[in-house]
């Protein structure tokens, strides 16, 4: 089997039982970069040198009888939006170009203790704002089943690694969607967790209290394994959680038998009819079809303050932003523009950031800095902080009649690339489904249930805080009933 | 702009009616700042104590020093304050170069602790100080101003930035508005700032150096007509000293009165004030001020301290320093006017510690309020700044008891241990100071004076002891000083008897 | 009606520290407009007795115990940095506006 072709946890069990070596999954990786990148654009940094010293460090191990982690030698593509040591990371701005960081984040220094191979830093809208990857300041990222499209966004580049067979599994960042809307768009499975369950330290920040990281995979079982390598608490970030993470990998095994028998799913009413794409509204149907054939119950819930979801976001997450970004200063690192040792220190400020940042981030800050200002703030972020109650009410209240709700992740399948960066609205309608969740801070996974002309579409499930095993659960029940009806893996009906 | 003529303080207070009210930032003694383990040690090299939390790198998140919240707790309790059961952080949008991520954590709407107050005495009579809120927030870096005039900002090329002191906690201590204390409002604001001072140092959660900017004060002022409305207040910053509290008020006072009389309006603004002229100037008005944007701080959780830890945090509250000056001034049997020169000259820390190191009560006052007044005086600075401990005091009255130098003795002894030449003991034997109490040498002394003096000793040995003091003084010249009179005299009627 | 004027986006600008040209200045009073017209509808259902979420998590306390960590390394700190002087971060002049 070629290593690109393989899931991660086939190569976590060839490399342990020594039918590879890490070092030739890490180049066979670095080759089909090689070959396809300069189409897709999926990295903007790759860690050549870094990566294969780490497949040769676990490769020694191996030979020194040493038992190695569960991912040893599991090649990854890292969102260039957690931080790195030593290793450039730009959250694809121009404003952070060039910077090398002093530390690892957290998920990085758990993800080497895993022994998984970083190969490098996927593309991004710049600082994860976006739903389309073509915010970034290097470029936009192509979606491995139609260049001329997007691979959905923020984490674009990371979403079409995976798909494109750059590297088995990817990290991405969900701050509205932006995991669970390209993995959808991509037809791969992403998976936004419970807010806490994963470290933020050395995320870049963009909204503080909805920034989650998250695992990409081509199968459920990857992504839960990644999950499992990533996820726990971390006392550098006060927002973690304490409590134990769920057994997601024995969920995802679990969920692969397709029996159902005793699940209640909901089906979201607001999320779903008028606007959506006739093909997603019937592959997500004809899904939701074959879970009650594999023994769930199905009932239609209401969630009405779904409705002002994207309203509350794109007041939250502008206000959190425009301070978050605030440190972009030209003071202590990244671009200095302007000077010229006459102009004050405000005007060289001032200058940097207009210089540095693109259009969507200066839209955001000019956005959020309005909302939060002295005679706005109750009508627009304190309102907003009152939606996230309603809507998280209205999952407790869903989740009393269901174990998970489900929705389509995306109203359309991938869009083509240019026709929504000059429309915001129509870019923000992206991440309709996705909204919710992140909000409520709870769980939800996007795993690929069909295509549209040719094109994947994703179905999001959605479950209550904590319980993550549950998203995994009933997404292996939906890969294994979309495998089935497709008669073949959904990845496999790429043109890729 | 009409330069308004001054009034006397006099004057302006026939007129006016002050109100003030004090916010005073308290960096707190912790190991490591408020959000990372960074060491808060001061005077360290510049940027060495520095993480990618408190140099604000993309990235990083910040976690909440117990330490930091149970002294804010601490001093909440110690100010009579409610502490709230739930508080939160927020952030406090603004640029700044010497703010790493360009926003304060600070605490804005929930703060820690609420309506306290605190009693200082004034002149034997006790005024009580409300307090408005307690938060904590973290400190800022240190910025140094180049090319312009002796590091002002005003005029300098360029500015270099040192981040150690950004995040070091710091707790930030409100007043309510102050009014009715007439002419006495300067005094009332330094006695509230001395209070406070001794209050947390008796906490043991800072230093509250002021010279050190471990403690600094913002004073706010406003005048108005007896009956009127309160007027428009300023905010007096960078009030670096006891004294200098009291002075900013009073200039203030002086400014804005005639500001008034002639006809003009006071603008809401912060001036600075300058401890070389005692004035303040202008600085960034009200108008133009930054909105800051506060919003709940989302990588922090909130705070809910539960009424046990409050409990058990209370029982750790030391006797009010008030409490303690009327127990002392029993203990020490002093007047009211005695005990409150004490008070007002900052010495009571200074006078217990040279009683505990030995000394007489009387002893200690008459060092502390006398001779080290003065010199403190003289050079315009606190009492505590003056480089000699209460040990030293101690020991000094210590040799003076035991003879083994007398008070002129006693005073160079002093100079020596001020100008750093070590304790007196050192000093003394370092300067050779100690009195003649050989019995060979000053016999050999007031022989001489005697052989000298011949028409004296024949007055002595008819009787005229009186006449023993000429032979006294020509003894102690010949021995410069360095004699003991009493000794001397003995001496001379034992060898003319 | 807009919701937003252009002045208004000026003195937003600033506030953050963008030096927006005159064109961006347009664009954004267009878009920002859209944007807060379609988002002020979160107005109508946040009711008075709603309370507020800012954070999802169900924690509080989370506290540090009062113990040294690691500092950066000397080289470290001013790698980054776009100018530095004697181990300080330099910074151009700065306006005198605030102490
Ligand atoms: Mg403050
Ligand atoms: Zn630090």
């Amino acid at each position: 089997m070629q290593p690109i072709t393989m899931t991660a946890a086939q190569i976590a069990d060839a490399v342990a039982q020594g039918q590879i070596s890490a070092r030739e999954v890490a180049q066979a990786h670095f080759d089909q970069i090689a070959s396809v990148d300069t189409e897709l654009n999926a990295f903007l940094t790759l860690d050549t040198e870094g990566a294969l010293a780490a497949a040769d460090a676990i490769d020694s191990a191996r030979a020194d009888g040493e038992k190695l982690p569960a991912l040893a030698g599991v090649p990854l593509a890292l969102k260039d939006i957690i931080v790195t040591k030593d290793v450039e990371t730009t959250a694809a701005s121009k404003i952070l170009k060039g910077w090398v960081p002093p530390y690892d984040a957290t998920i990085v220094r758990k993800m080497r203790a895993a022994g998984i191979v970083v190969l490098g830093k996927t593309n991004l809208d710049e600082f994860a704002m976006g739903s389309s990857t073509e915010n970034s300041a290097f470029g936009a990222t192509r979606n491995p089943w139609d260049r001329t499209r997007t691979p959905g966004g923020s984490s674009g580049g990371s979403s079409a690694a995976v798909a494109g067979y750059e590297a088995p599994l990817a990290i991405g960042t969900d701050t509205g969607g932006s995991i669970r809307q390209p993995a959808a768009v991509t037809g791969i499975v992403g998976h936004k967790p419970t807010y806490g369950a994963v470290s933020r330290y050395g995320l870049i920040a963009f909204s503080s209290s909805l920034d989650q990281a998250g695992p990409f995979g081509r199968t459920v079982l990857d992504a839960a394994l990644l999950h499992e390598a990533i996820a726990g608490h971390d006392p550098a970030d006060s927002t973690s959680l304490t409590a134990p993470a769920p057994d997601v990998v024995a969920a995802a095994r679990e969920g692969a038998d397709a029996d159902l028998t005793g699940l209640t799913v909901g089906v979201v009413t607001e999320l779903g009819g008028a606007g959506y794409e006739a093909g997603v509204s019937a592959a997500v149907a004809a899904t939701i079809a074959q879970l009650s054939n594999a023994g769930a119950k199905v009932v239609e819930i209401s969630c009405p303050s779904f409705d002002y979801a994207l309203g509350a976001y794109y007041l939250i997450a502008p206000s959190e932003a425009s301070s978050n970004l605030a440190k972009f200063d030209a003071v202590r690192f990244g671009l200095r523009v302007g000077d010229n040792g006459v102009a004050s220190l405000e005007e060289v400020m001032s200058q940097t950031r207009d210089a540095g940042f693109g259009a969507e981030v200066k839209r955001r800050i000019i956005l959020g800095t309005y909302a939060l200002s002295s005679g706005y703030y109750d009508a627009y972020y304190g309102q907003a902080q009152k939606v996230r109650t309603l809507i998280s009410r209205d999952f407790s209240k869903a989740f009393e009649q269901c174990d998970v709700l489900v929705s389509p992740t995306s109203p359309t399948v991938a869009f083509p690339l240019g026709e929504r960066v000059d429309d915001p609205m129509a870019m923000y309608a992206a991440d309709l489904c996705t909204l919710p969740a992140s909000l409520a801070g709870t769980p939800a996974i996007s795993v690929p249930c069909g295509l549209s002309e040719g094109l994947p579409v994703g179905l999001q499930v959605m479950a209550p805080a904590f319980a993550d095993d549950r998203c995994y659960r009933v997404a292996a029940a939906v890969e294994t009933l979309t495998t089935a009806a497709l008669g073949k893996p959904l990845l496999a009906h790429s043109t890729f | 702009m009409t330069v308004a003529h001054a009034p006397s303080y006099e004057s302006a207070m026939s007129s006016y009616e002050p109100v003030i009210g004090l916010e005073t930032h308290v960096e707190l003694g912790t190991r490591t700042k408020m959000f990372c383990g960074c060491p808060t040690e001061f005077g360290a090299e510049p940027n060495t104590q520095i993480c990618p939390v408190c140099l604000g790198l993309p990235g990083a998140l910040p976690v909440a020093n117990a330490a930091a919240i149970e002294a804010t707790i601490r001093i909440g309790l110690a100010l009579n304050c409610e502490i709230a059961s739930w508080s939160r952080f927020a952030r406090k949008n603004y640029f700044y170069p010497d703010m790493p991520k360009n926003f304060q954590t600070s605490q804005y709407d929930e703060p820690l602790c609420v309506n306290g107050y605190l009693d200082v005495v004034l002149d034997g009579e006790t005024v009580r100080v409300e307090i408005e809120r307690v938060h904590l927030e973290e400190d800022t870096g240190k910025s140094l101003h180049v090319g312009g005039s002796t590091g002002r900002i005003h005029g300098a090329t360029h500015s270099l930035v040192d981040y150690n002191r950004a995040g070091i906690p710091l707790v930030e201590i409100v007043t309510k508005p102050v009014a009715g204390a007439g002419a006495n409002a300067p005094q009332v604001a330094k006695a509230y700032v001395t209070e406070l001072r001794d209050v947390i140092r008796a906490l043991g959660v800072s230093d509250v150096r002021m010279e050190q900017g471990s403690m600094r004060c913002d004073v706010n002022t406003s005048l108005n007509r007896p009956g009127a409305q309160w007027g428009t207040r300023t905010e007096t910053k960078n009030v670096n000293s006891l004294r200098s509290v009291e002075r900013a008020v009073h200039s203030e006072i002086i400014r804005q009165a005639g500001l008034l009389d002639a006809g003009e309006r006071i603008i809401q603004e912060t001036r600075h004030f300058h401890e070389d002229t005692g004035q303040t100037t202008s600085g960034r008005s009200k108008e133009e001020a930054t909105d800051y944007r506060y919003f709940p701080e989302p990588d922090l959780v909130p705070l809910a301290p539960d009424a046990a830890w409050v409990e058990s945090l209370k029982a750790t509250i030391p006797e009010p320093p008030s409490v303690r000056i009327r127990r002392l001034q029993e203990a020490w049997g002093l007047t009211d006017h005695e005990m409150s020169s004490i008070v007002n000259a900052g010495a009571v820390e200074l006078i217990t510690a040279t009683v505990e190191s030995g000394a007489t009560v009387e002893a200690a006052r008459k060092w502390w309020l006398g001779e080290l007044a003065r010199r403190a005086n003289a050079q315009d600075v606190e009492l505590e700044q003056l480089s000699i401990t209460p040990a030293h005091v101690a020991e000094l009255q210590a040799l003076v008891d035991a003879g083994r130098i007398n008070d002129k003795l006693a005073r160079q002894a002093l100079e020596g241990v001020l100008a750093g030449e070590g304790s007196p003991e050192q000093v003394v034997a370092a300067r050779g100071l100690e009195v003649v109490s050989d019995s060979g040498a000053l016999g050999a002394a007031v022989d001489a004076a005697i052989a000298d003096n011949p028409d004296i000793a024949a007055k002595i040995r008819d009787g005229k002891l009186a006449a023993a003091g000429a032979l006294v003084g020509a003894v102690m010249k010949s021995t410069k000083g360095q004699a003991d009179a009493k000794t001397v005299r003995e001496l001379i009627l034992s060898k003319l008897s | 009606m807009s919701t937003i004027s252009r002045d208004e986006v000026a003195h937003i600008a600033r506030l953050a520290r963008l030096a927006v040209t005159e064109e961006e200045l347009d664009v954004f009073a267009g878009q920002l407009d859209v944007i807060l017209t379609s988002v002020q509808r979160v107005g109508e259902v946040a009711a008075d007795e709603i309370p507020p979420t800012s954070h999802v998590v169900p924690l509080t306390n989370v506290l540090r115990p009062d113990e040294p960590g690691e500092c950066l390394a000397p080289g470290d700190v001013l790698r980054s940095a776009p100018a530095a002087e004697q181990n300080r971060f330099r910074v151009p002049r700065i306006l005198d506006e605030e102490a």
